[in-house]
């Protein structure tokens, strides 16, 4: 019955598996689109998306990968065909140590990746330094220069810097405005969109801010004049994969005609419309090709219910894929090493050891080694939830295996047991509640870290809790929340009846 | 027969068995008693191949202890330890008929070994099919001992079977033992440190003391003629009836 037990839980485990894995199976004329993780990314990534339907194609938008490194990376790899990157951010940051001062040598450094510059699409979306205004009145700040003017103004010296951590990074943000400018405060690193909570609260007074964000009007905030040009140009352009001309022609085309469509007020326009007024990336980026290139594209999912019931499918198949595959390899692997822990105490110590220090690394560090080995999507998010998984079930099966009693050992050995019939047949059914409860507890961590695979398009729940947090929206951000604590109390649920099923029933009755 | 030779064995610097050699005649209920630390359970380990001794060879029926012979030798022998020494994940039933089963008996032969094991030993049959934590510690005894003799083995070792029995339980279940060991036939090893128990069980008993073998004779030959003081003061600590407890007589 007990091997009945386990085989349908590993086909049950299968079926979940595929459900994903037949979707990404089809694989007709498509192009994939990519997007940072913000606002303006993903509409820009929209507009590429329902572009490419226009052009006749299937898009699949792989929306809000994360950071600058990860989209670059995944279209140097063909992982995606197209997104929307910046030219300061090209020069600065990701080309910085090649020669691309012109734009034949930047075209060059592309083109030698695979890499085609596309058309320009009219803003220049450069950083800024944004202030409260009623404190820059009363300071009369009006300028970057004046924050570094007056420093010896305790009032100034005082005033509470609050960054992006990509800002604070990246050599031309904030190393650049410091070095111009000779500022000396020390900022704070937190999220873009929670950086105006702060604002708002009083705790932070000067934040980073992008040109075209729609929230200086809404927190009443002045952006400080940037009068030594620390700041660049991020001129916004379309990079897409080289062979995209010869496998879609028309998508290039249709690309090609974006050029100059979308001035700085108008991106603010559509950011304000997705972050203030609650709209879909997706509605705003029909409307925008509708009314600049008069193209009737329909809006992928529609919106209301029936999208947040397809989501919540969507989701919840992503998230239990990357829950089970990363448990299944953590099991196959964490109890033969909790065996050899046991066996051997002084490997022991050093397989506990390394198991500790992963889990102490913090996931977007393991996400950030995994990407380039692995790409994106759920393989590098299942990777980093493998390692995390380790410990609790290396643990337990160490520590179940450790609490047999001697004598019992001994029992098994003088009845004329093999090695491997002792493991099988004694020591591994007595260690067996202590090796569930590692694998449980691996699998309720699971649930709740899985939602990091939001950053690099492994979906899950960690999309809808992300994107809820950019956009300061409490119900998009339950959304993920409240579907993946479920999923942990349901697991945890799912476990305690596991256990009356595989553990036997003499471990279960208390002892004494 | 079992022929242990020259047997030592230390642990961490202690020597608890000084080298000893004796033979276990076949047919027969040979007791080892004896203080606590007197090497008995060491000598009775290392007969079974769970402690590997310093110097000297054990022969069983013939063959050798050896790493190699371990395995095969230990399927030839019943084990019975205090308590039973059943496994809390199994049935009673499939303690019983653990080995038989990896040994690819037939189930219909393993059934009804198990009722006749059950009848032997007077194990009422609805503790058969119980976790051994719901049944009595008679009962869990009761089926170590069907363990150890599922599969027919010539020769029985028993580690302080009873000990922990409370005195009632304890009485029926020596008078089961004896009865079985002589209806069988078997070769028998009992360690206990009762000088009843062992007069009880023992065609021979052997008195062992400070890692070496200090008296082999009957009960009757230790209480009447002590090989030395620690004998006498062994025996007198059990204060056996019709035995002088102090300063005298025997």
């Amino acid at each position: 019955m007990k091997r009945t037990g386990l085989s349908v839980l590993a086909a049950v485990v299968t079926a979940i598996g595929c459900i994903p894995c037949a979707a990404a199976e089809r694989r007709a004329e498509r192009v994939v689109v990519g997007s940072k993780g913000f606002t303006e990314g993903i509409v820009l990534g929209e507009i590429l998306a329902a572009t490419a339907r226009h052009a006749g194609l299937e898009a699949v938008h792989r929306q809000a990968l994360g950071g600058t490194q990860i989209v670059f990376k995944a279209l140097e790899r063909g992982e995606i065909d197209c997104y929307v990157e910046y030219s300061g951010t090209l020069t600065a940051e990701i080309l910085r140590d090649e020669p691309v001062a012109s734009a034949e040598l930047l075209a060059q450094a592309l083109a030698a990746r695979g890499i085609a510059v596309g058309a320009e699409l009219g803003f220049d979306n450069t950083y800024g330094l944004a202030m409260r205004r009623d404190m820059a009145e009363r300071l009369g700040i009006r300028t970057i220069g004046d924050l570094a003017a007056r420093s010896a103004d305790p009032e100034v010296a005082d005033l509470v810097f609050g960054f992006s951590d990509e800002f604070v990074q990246r050599t031309d943000g904030w190393p650049a405005v410091k070095a111009a400018y000779g500022l000396r405060q020390v900022p704070r690193v937190l999220d873009h969109a929670l950086a105006y909570r702060g604002i708002d609260s009083g705790s932070l007074h000067v934040t980073d801010l992008y040109a075209t964000d729609p929230e200086p009007q809404l927190h009443d905030l002045v952006l400080l004049a940037d009068d030594r040009r620390a700041f660049r140009e991020y001129r916004a352009m379309i990079l897409h994969r080289a062979d995209l001309a010869e496998r879609a022609p028309g998508f290039v085309t249709a690309l090609t005609s974006l050029a100059g469509t979308i001035d700085g007020s108008r991106m603010a326009a559509m950011n304000a419309a997705v972050r203030l007024e609650g709209r879909s990336e997706a509605a705003v980026a029909v409307d925008f090709l509708r009314d600049a290139r008069g193209w009737d594209v329909a809006v992928a999912p529609a919106d209301g219910l029936p999208r947040l019931a397809a989501d919540l499918v969507r989701a919840t198949g992503q998230h239990l894929l990357l829950v089970f595959v990363s448990l299944l390899a953590a099991i196959v692997v964490g109890v033969p090493a909790g065996i050899v822990a046991e066996r051997m105490p002084a490997l022991g110590r050093w397989i506990l050891g390394l198991a500790g220090i992963i889990q102490t690394i913090p996931s977007m560090a393991v996400l950030v080694f995994m990407v380039p080995l692995l790409g994106l999507g759920w393989r590098p998010a299942a990777l980093a939830l493998f390692l995390y998984s380790l410990l609790p079930i290396v643990r337990g099966t160490a520590s179940g295996l450790d609490s047999i009693p001697a004598h019992l050992r001994e029992a098994a050995l003088a009845l004329g047991l093999t090695p491997w019939e002792r493991l099988r047949l004694v020591e591994l059914p007595m260690a067996s509640r202590s090796i569930l409860a590692g694998i449980k507890t691996a699998a309720v961590i699971n649930v709740g870290t899985a939602t990091i695979g939001g950053l690099i398009g492994a979906g899950g729940y960690g999309e809808a809790i992300l994107s809820g947090i950019r956009l300061a929206d409490p119900t998009r951000l339950m959304e993920g929340a409240v579907p993946a604590a479920l999923l942990a109390l349901g697991l945890q649920g799912a476990f305690d009846l596991l256990e009356r099923w595989l553990v036997p029933a003499g471990l279960r009755t208390p002892r004494g | 027969m079992i022929v242990v030779r020259d047997v030592s064995k230390s642990f961490g610097g202690h020597l608890v068995l000084r080298p000893t050699t004796l033979e276990f005649p076949r047919g027969r209920t040979t007791v080892l008693i004896g203080p606590s630390g007197c090497g008995k359970s060491t000598l009775l380990r290392i007969i079974v191949g769970l402690v590997s001794p310093d110097s000297g060879s054990v022969t069983i029926d013939g063959e050798t202890l050896t790493p190699a012979t371990a395995l095969a030798l230990r399927r030839r022998l019943g084990y019975v330890i205090q308590d039973g020494g059943l496994f809390p994940h199994l049935s009673g039933r499939d303690n019983v008929a653990l080995l038989a089963r990896q040994l690819g008996r037939d189930a219909g032969w393993i059934r009804s070994r198990v009722a006749e094991l059950a009848d032997l030993v007077r194990l009422p049959t609805a503790a058969l099919d119980r976790p051994p934590g719901a049944i009595s510690g008679g009962q869990r005894q009761r089926l170590g001992i069907m363990r150890a003799l599922m599969l027919d083995p010539a020769v029985v070792l028993l580690d302080e079977p009873l000990g922990a029995l409370d005195p009632l339980v304890r009485y029926d279940l020596q008078e089961d033992l004896r009865r079985i060991f002589r209806d069988l036939g078997k070769t028998v090893v009992l360690v206990t440190h009762d000088m009843g128990e062992a007069g009880f069980f023992g065609d021979d008993v052997v008195l062992l003391g400070g890692g070496a073998v200090v008296q082999r004779g009957t009960l009757d030959d230790l209480i009447t003629a002590p090989a030395d003081e620690s004998v006498r003061r062994f025996i007198m600590a059990h204060r056996l009836p019709g035995v002088a407890t102090e300063g005298g007589g025997a």
